[in-house]
């Protein structure tokens, strides 16, 4: 199916399900105008004629049944054709195909956070082209709605809710999405740049892209972001992996060992062994925890094999590095 | 005052002459604060509602002119988020939902009938002064801090929120029940005081048109009454009712909320219309074409108000199943809509057509509301509405049914009443100047805002991209052009109340019940109650030297 180009009403149309929905909307558009141009053309016609100084004795038409009838019955077969097109529009919206590749989609004030399905988070939407796409949408506050006018999809972020939208982009560029649902604003005070945060700034660009450049897109958000030093990528790490969870960096005892000191420190195993701990050992504990498990502790670890790569494990044992 | 007193029945006990004019009948402020005249009351109200039409009116132009630029003009995005929720508020509780039924309706519904005055004016009176306290706590919402969460009130926002939230939903619950009991009353007068002849088939569409609105009035307020109070209540107490944090559900607030202001658009529309055919009639000087359809018809849109609630929830979350029946049943309000426009449309055929600026008003509610019907199409089919929904679109879409529509109703039967209510004729040339204005700045205003939707303007937008600029330029330039309009109109008004000539009994030659009576009305309305011979659009039988004055035997009773 091709891209459609924008008119004066619609902007371009750059999904599978948008030439359809375009063309709904052009059939009520037009039939609008007829019937626009045929009631309002008629009264202007009978004002014009009948207008007092023309006509001054008005009348009486008497009754008309089978006129009445007629313009109450005959819009019902236009009503019929218009609910059959929406409705049918609408159950292809809703169903996705069964090989989506899924993007998590966070509302929250007053941004968008989306989650790839590598792991990787981002405040920019990139898709690929071709590909069906599904958003599964949820908020974190209030309500939001996400809105991609060039796809004709929307659909609100319910807290406690998931919410789903689906698209196969037709071409690639970027174009705006928005927050449909009012959420507030952070009050009437401008930030250092001049810029306001509120319901009108939840917005951006999405950019669809080829798979291969999309792909290139996924595995750049398991990077550092840029300016960010390795040691605070590592950190980063540590949080968006809910390392937090078992392991503290000032020394409390959770489920796991805290990363106070951690390195060079001097530890048992369950075995009896003794280890001195560096960059090989850390690896080894991140990539097959059970492997050799720290004395007092139980082998609760799940392994981040496929997880983590190199590149994140390398920034991790940087953070720790610097919890002395 | 008359010296031969006479003590009337009815309610009006004090000492008034029951055939003085009820605007010399009783002196002072007290006279009118007390009052049980339903025309009194009536008169109140106009004021009232004049002047929350002004204030909300304000808001609007503030909020247009901070989107004349991208980026901030004249507030910050807090301020504008206050200025267009209490834009909304107050148009729709302070003014719209009130504007016909209780100020307009109050004065002619008795006069209709033949009947002195309501069947219960007590209530009436308390019924305004409920409406005061609920004005009241809705300006010290204002006041004290604002309320920033659109007229919808939506969860879990609302429940977050800081502003004065509480006091808005409190000024809003009791608005609803002076609305219920203005419904209440208009329905037991309507069953109950109709003049001897006046059967329910000589009923004047004004009338029928109350008689659908006060159904829905009773009916869907108390749901809105009690939705409001639950959010209070989670507000105040947090108890979990629509906050999912609490263990609430958003989307049972939104269900709770439209079932009533669905019927609520309704209640604000069917006036308008009921207005609309009262002019129709009085300047073609014929019956309304398909009398009966289009009394009928005004029960269909009351009926279907209260089964399309979910048509505004389309991507909301609701289930599929409901999403499509709210959508085929949505469709079917083209129906009764339709056949009101053929009806008029149809009304001016061979008709004497009168260009009054009442009239001027009718077909410009023809030419928007046909134009709001239409473009609700698009909103009630699924597919295309997942794209207009919570876009300019929309505001289009209802701006031109609720102010295209019942504004241009409520501005057309004010001038329509006008002489009967002050007693004074108004300067026609300049009404029709402000007419042209109204209506030229109300379509430059809103007829973009239909295209900058469908290009995927999201609604309650402080700022927007620069591609939108133009949309927002013009549609702020027309609204300029709309507020010069109102400006010139309410001169036209202030001129007539202070040297406006007087009117005649009957100015406009109508037929209707009402204009049989002194303008301005005695107290009891008619000298004696009326015996209804013929139907209020009976044209036909008059003779040709009557055409513009008035019906001879009218006269002649005076
Ligand atoms: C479910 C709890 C849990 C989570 C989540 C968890 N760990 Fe562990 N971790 C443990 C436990 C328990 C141990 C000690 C037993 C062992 O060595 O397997 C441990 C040990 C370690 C050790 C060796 C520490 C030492 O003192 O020798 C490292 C390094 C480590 N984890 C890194 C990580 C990283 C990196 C993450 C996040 C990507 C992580 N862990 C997430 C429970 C967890
Ligand atoms: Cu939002």
């Amino acid at each position: 199916m091709n891209p459609t180009e924008p008119t004066i009403q619609l902007p371009g149309g750059w999904s599978t399900l948008s030439p359809s929905v375009d063309w709904t909307y052009y059939f009520i558009y037009w039939m609008s105008v007829v019937l626009f141009v045929g009631i309002i053309g008629a009264a202007l016609y009978f004002v014009w004629k009948y207008e007092r100084s023309k006509h001054p004795k008005s009348e009486p038409t008497g009754h008309n049944l089978p006129l009445e009838v007629g313009w109450t019955v005959a819009p019902v077969i236009f009503l019929a054709l218009i609910f059959h097109w929406g409705f049918e529009q609408y159950v292809s919206m809703t169903s996705p195909p069964a090989d989506t590749l899924d993007i998590r989609v966070r509302g929250r004030k007053w941004s968008w956070d989306f989650e790839y399905p590598n792991g990787g988070h981002s405040p920019e939407l990139h898709v690929p082209v071709g590909r069906a796409v599904r958003l599964l949408i949820s908020s974190e506050d209030v309500l939001h709605a996400f809105f991609i006018p060039v796809f004709r999809v929307k659909r609100d972020a319910v807290p406690g809710m998931y919410g789903t939208l689906w698209f196969r982009a037709t071409r690639t560029g970027r174009a705006p999405f928005y927050c449909a649902e009012y959420c507030g604003a952070a009050g009437n005070t401008p930030a250092q740049d001049g810029s306001y945060a509120g319901h009108f700034n939840m917005r951006g660009e999405i950019t669809i892209q080829t798979m291969q450049e999309y792909l290139t897109f996924e595995e750049s958000l398991l990077g550092p972001h840029p300016g960010e030093s390795t040691a605070d990528w590592g950190q980063r790490m540590y949080r968006e992996n809910q390392c937090f969870t078992c392991h503290s960096t000032d020394g409390t005892r959770m489920a796991g060992p805290s990363w106070r000191g951690l390195f060079g420190r001097q530890e048992r195993m369950s075995d009896g062994n003794g280890v001195t701990v560096e960059e090989n050992y850390l690896r080894q504990s991140i990539l097959d925890p059970s492997a050799r498990v720290v004395e007092g502790f139980q082998p609760v670890m799940p392994t981040y094999r496929g997880t983590l790569n190199d590149r994140q494990i390398d920034a991790i044992i940087a953070y720790i590095r610097t919890l002395h | 005052m008359a010296t031969d007193v006479a003590v009337t029945d009815q309610g009006h006990g004090h000492e008034l002459d029951p055939n003085l004019n009820y605007l010399q009948a009783g002196r002072g402020v007290l006279s009118w604060l007390v009052t049980l005249d339903h025309k009194r009351i009536g008169v109140m109200y106009l004021i009232s509602v004049l002047t929350a039409f002004f204030m909300g009116g304000v808001f609007a132009l503030l909020v247009r002119l901070e989107l004349l630029f991208q980026g901030r003009t004249i507030m910050g995005p807090e301020t504008y988020n206050r200025a267009f929720t209490l834009h909304g508020a107050i148009m729709v509780f302070l003014f719209i939902i009130p504007s016909v039924p209780a100020a307009l309706g109050n004065f002619v519904l008795p006069m209709m009938l033949g009947a002195k005055d309501v069947a219960f004016p007590r209530l009436n009176l308390l019924s305004f002064y409920i409406y005061v306290v609920g004005a009241i706590f809705a300006l010290y919402s204002i006041i004290s801090g604002g309320v920033d969460t659109g007229w919808t009130f939506y969860t879990p926002y609302s429940t977050g929120t800081n502003g004065s939230v509480v006091s808005m939903t409190l000024g809003v619950f009791i608005l609803g029940f002076s609305s219920i009991l203005t419904g209440l009353n208009f329905l037991v007068t309507m069953h109950k005081l109709r003049a001897p002849g006046l059967h329910w088939r000589r009923m004047p569409l004004f009338l029928w048109g109350m008689y659908a609105t006060s159904i829905m009035q009773v009916l869907a307020t108390p749901v809105l009454a009690i939705t409001l109070l639950l959010l209070a209540v989670e507000r105040t107490f947090g108890l979990g009712i629509f906050d999912p944090a609490l263990g609430g559900d958003p989307v049972l607030f939104q269900h709770f909320f439209w079932f009533y202001s669905h019927p609520a658009v309704y209640i604000m529309i069917v006036p308008g219309m009921a207005i609309v055919s009262e002019l129709f009639a009085t300047f073609t000087r014929r019956a309304i074409f398909g009398y009966f359809a289009v009394a009928m018809s005004s029960l269909g849109l009351a009926l279907l108000g209260f089964i399309v609630w979910g048509h505004h929830m389309f991507t909301s979350g609701q289930s599929e199943f409901a999403t499509m029946a709210f959508s085929a049943l949505t469709m079917l309000v083209a129906i009764p809509s339709g056949v009101k426009v053929f009806n008029w449309t149809a009304t001016l055929y061979k008709g004497s057509i009168w260009l009054t600026t009442p009239m001027l008003y009718a077909l410009a509610f023809l030419v928007q509301f046909t134009i709001g019907g239409l473009t609700g199409l698009f909103c009630g089919t699924l597919s295309v509405d997942i794209h207009l929904h919570d876009t300019y679109f929309i505001v289009a879409h209802f701006h031109y049914v609720m102010m295209g529509g019942t504004v241009f109703g409520f501005l057309g039967g004010l001038l329509y009443w006008w002489p009967k209510i002050t007693g004074k004729l108004y300067d026609e040339r300049l009404a029709k100047v402000s007419w042209f204005f109204v209506f030229v700045g109300f379509n430059a205003t809103f007829l973009v805002q239909f295209i900058m939707g469908s290009q995927g303007m999201p609604r309650r937008y402080f700022d927007y991209l620069p591609e939108f600029g133009r949309y927002h330029a013009f549609s702020t330039v027309g609204s300029w052009i709309l507020g010069l309009g109102f400006l010139i109109m309410a001169w036209v008004l202030v001129k007539s109340l202070r040297s406006g000539p007087p009117s005649p009994p009957n100015p406009w030659g109508s037929a209707g019940y009402e204009w049989q009576s002194a303008s301005p009305p005695i107290v009891l309305n008619f000298p004696e109650v009326p015996t209804i011979t013929r139907g209020p659009y009976d044209y036909h039988l008059a003779t040709e030297e009557e055409l513009f004055d008035g019906f001879p035997e009218d006269r002649a009773k005076k």
